[in-house]
């Protein structure tokens, strides 16, 4: 994998490695292996000093404390590590099956979207959650899944207006792209539903719901569905494992 | 949403009256979970924060209070405890015998009922740190550090507001202790290495960026700061974006507008903005605290420059947490801290530190 990584430091505490600079799925299974294989490097010692490993679309980057290791001592054991690494070699992730409730208040773009693509508005909610989706990174506010793989009769640039207040829990499209936005926060993507469940949780093990490498299909819900399941979370009695895939359906 | 707050039997502590400018428990940051899209957060200042701990006997990487400006105002609550002020700051002390100036640099025991108010911050920095001895804040994903955006860490995860009581452990009548040179404040321009995305600029943004003056825009807050000043040209169009990629404290990111956004301690964990440049480790907590309105120049190093400078950093704060020393009696304050406070020059009552003029 050498041949093709650029090493771009970003000063004295963090180094970026380049795989590409597109959106594709060659270069997402060789950033995931890679990124496996450095996570398990800097959590076994074999490279000291790291304080994060981050995957993108594109690129893996570690962040590193200066008084622990140098640039070149770090940059030596990435061409190291990644000489031995495969694309494909990347973890399974999990597989998970997540409730959307489509339009209406919870999806206010939705008929902007059947307009702008020719589809009629139950078919937007309809495509969307037949898509079979890969969480390739997250970023930008704390469990946002940047998801690929929206069918291309649902691909739309970003909005025009970005939103100051996007609601959370709002399910998003732009471009190749889904999301579930975490928290309330401003955006600029096409809002067509949202999910009830929470997406990040400090008290789980693993904060993030979804991580990079796992799986995503969704399921159509109706309101009254999701205000239960909304309710069953506010009383306690819901935990995320129940949306894992391939686990039967039930009404809470 | 878990949230935590304070212990239920934690009736102690020091209780915030006024909170003064985004005022948050911050600590050595929390690190390992950016890949989830969560910040470090952290103290914008740490060798202000090792400082004010070690002076009240902390660990060196124990949670603080971080503030802006003037207009924080504490009291005692429940018993005496004893804290350390870190920064260029003027603050008081109101206490049954009186007001008296509180200097920054040493510890103090601030008596059960006794109150501080920090008055200014002084000169281009406007960020001030108090340690409090045997602080009590829970931890989340392995830090207290507030992440307002997450609601993680601090006091149910936000900035501390009137009420507030930030739980510690009462103080014993152990000696004070004091830094005995106040760390000489930097100069000289803010270090930056080139890239990572810097070949999305053409030569003469990179020239400008070191020849121009930037100042700090009125948009700066601990996830980052937006610079006004000369615009930097990206390449050509397709250059002023890129496919996401993964930012850091320090990352300068150049939107499609030309101003620079230097991101900080909060800032977000990916983007899609070309980062012309990074801030050096060692200068981040110096542009990181500037008020807006402040002046900043840029000069270009390589990373091995870099590596020196956090080496000569860390080397420079070892030696000087050797100079803290016992402070033996009473304190009296010396005749430069009595001419910083202003108290011959400017004073309108001389027993009500909050009538003295800022400088």
């Amino acid at each position: 994998m050498n041949d093709t990584m650029r090493l771009l430091p970003c000063a004295d505490g963090a180094v970026t490695i380049e795989l590409g600079d597109a959106i594709d799925s060659r270069i997402l299974a060789r950033v995931e292996a890679l990124s496996a294989a450095l996570h398990e490097a800097a959590h076994s010692g074999r490279l000291p000093g790291i304080l994060d490993v981050v995957q993108t679309f594109r690129s893996v980057t570690l962040r590193y404390d200066p008084l622990a290791a140098t640039l070149a001592e770090i940059s030596a054991g990435i061409a190291e590590i990644a000489a031995c690494v495969r694309p494909g070699n990347g973890p399974a992730g999990q597989s998970w099956c997540l409730p959307v409730c489509y339009g209406g208040a919870f999806g206010p773009d939705l008929t902007a979207v059947a307009e702008a693509t020719g589809l009629a508005p139950e078919a937007v909610g309809a495509q969307h959650a037949a898509g079979h989706y890969r969480v390739a990174m997250l970023g930008f506010l704390p469990g946002f899944p940047f998801m690929d793989g929206v069918a291309p009769g649902l691909r739309l640039p970003r909005r025009t207006d970005p939103r100051l207040r996007v609601p959370s829990g709002s399910v998003a499209v732009a471009g190749p792209l889904t999301a579930i936005y975490p928290w309330e926060s401003p955006g600029g993507w096409h809002l067509i539903g949202r999910c009830p469940l929470p997406m990040f949780d400090p008290a789980r093990p693993r904060p993030a719901l979804l991580a990079p490498g796992d799986r995503v299909r969704f399921f159509e819900i109706p309101p009254e569905r999701f205000a239960a399941i909304a309710q069953r979370i506010a009383d306690g009695g819901l935990v995320a494992s129940e949306w894992h895939d391939a686990v039967p359906r039930q009404t809470p | 949403m878990a949230r935590r707050s304070a212990p239920a039997n934690a009736v102690i502590g020091l209780r915030i009256i006024a909170a003064g400018a985004m005022t948050s428990i911050q600590d050595g940051g929390r690190h390992g979970w950016r890949h989830l899209g969560v910040p470090a957060s952290g103290t914008l200042d740490p060798q202000a924060m090792r400082i004010a701990n070690r002076l009240v006997g902390n660990d060196g990487e124990a949670p603080v209070l971080e503030t802006f400006d003037g207009g924080l105002h504490l009291r005692a609550e429940g018993g005496a405890f004893r804290l350390a002020l870190a920064g260029s700051i003027k603050a008081v002390r109101h206490g049954a015998d009186g007001s008296s100036p509180l200097p920054p640099w040493r510890s103090h025991l601030l008596r059960d009922g006794e109150e501080i108010r920090l008055l200014a911050c002084i000169g281009d920095q406007r960020c001030a740190t108090i340690a409090i001895a045997g602080i009590v804040v829970p931890h989340q994903l392995g830090s207290a550090s507030t992440y307002v955006r997450a609601g993680l860490g601090g006091i149910d995860g936000r900035n501390l507001e009137a009420g507030d009581l930030v739980p510690a452990t009462p103080a014993d009548g152990h000696i004070e202790r004091r830094l005995q040179h106040a760390p000489a404040p930097e100069t000289g321009p803010i270090r930056i290495v080139a890239g990572p995305q810097d070949d999305h600029f053409a030569s003469a943004a990179l020239n400008l960026l070191t020849s121009a003056e930037y100042r700090v825009g009125t948009d700066a807050d601990r996830m980052g700061m937006r610079l006004t000043g000369p615009a930097l040209a990206h390449r050509d169009a397709d250059s002023r974006e890129i496919v996401s990629d993964a930012t850091v404290p320090g990352s300068v990111q150049v939107p499609g507008n030309g101003l620079p956004i230097v991101l900080l301690a909060d800032g977000q964990t990916a983007g899609g903005y070309p980062k012309i440049a990074t801030v050096i480790t060692a200068d981040l907590p110096r542009i990181g605290t500037l008020r807006p309105g402040s002046t900043v120049r840029f000069t270009w190093v390589d990373v091995s420059t870099a590596q020196a400078v956090a080496r000569a950093h860390a080397d420079r704060l070892a030696a000087l947490l050797h100079t803290i020393v016992d402070c033996q009696g009473d304190f009296v304050p010396a005749a430069a801290d009595l001419g910083r406070a202003n108290i011959a020059g400017c004073a309108v009552n001389a027993l009500d530190p909050s009538t003295w003029s800022p400088p």
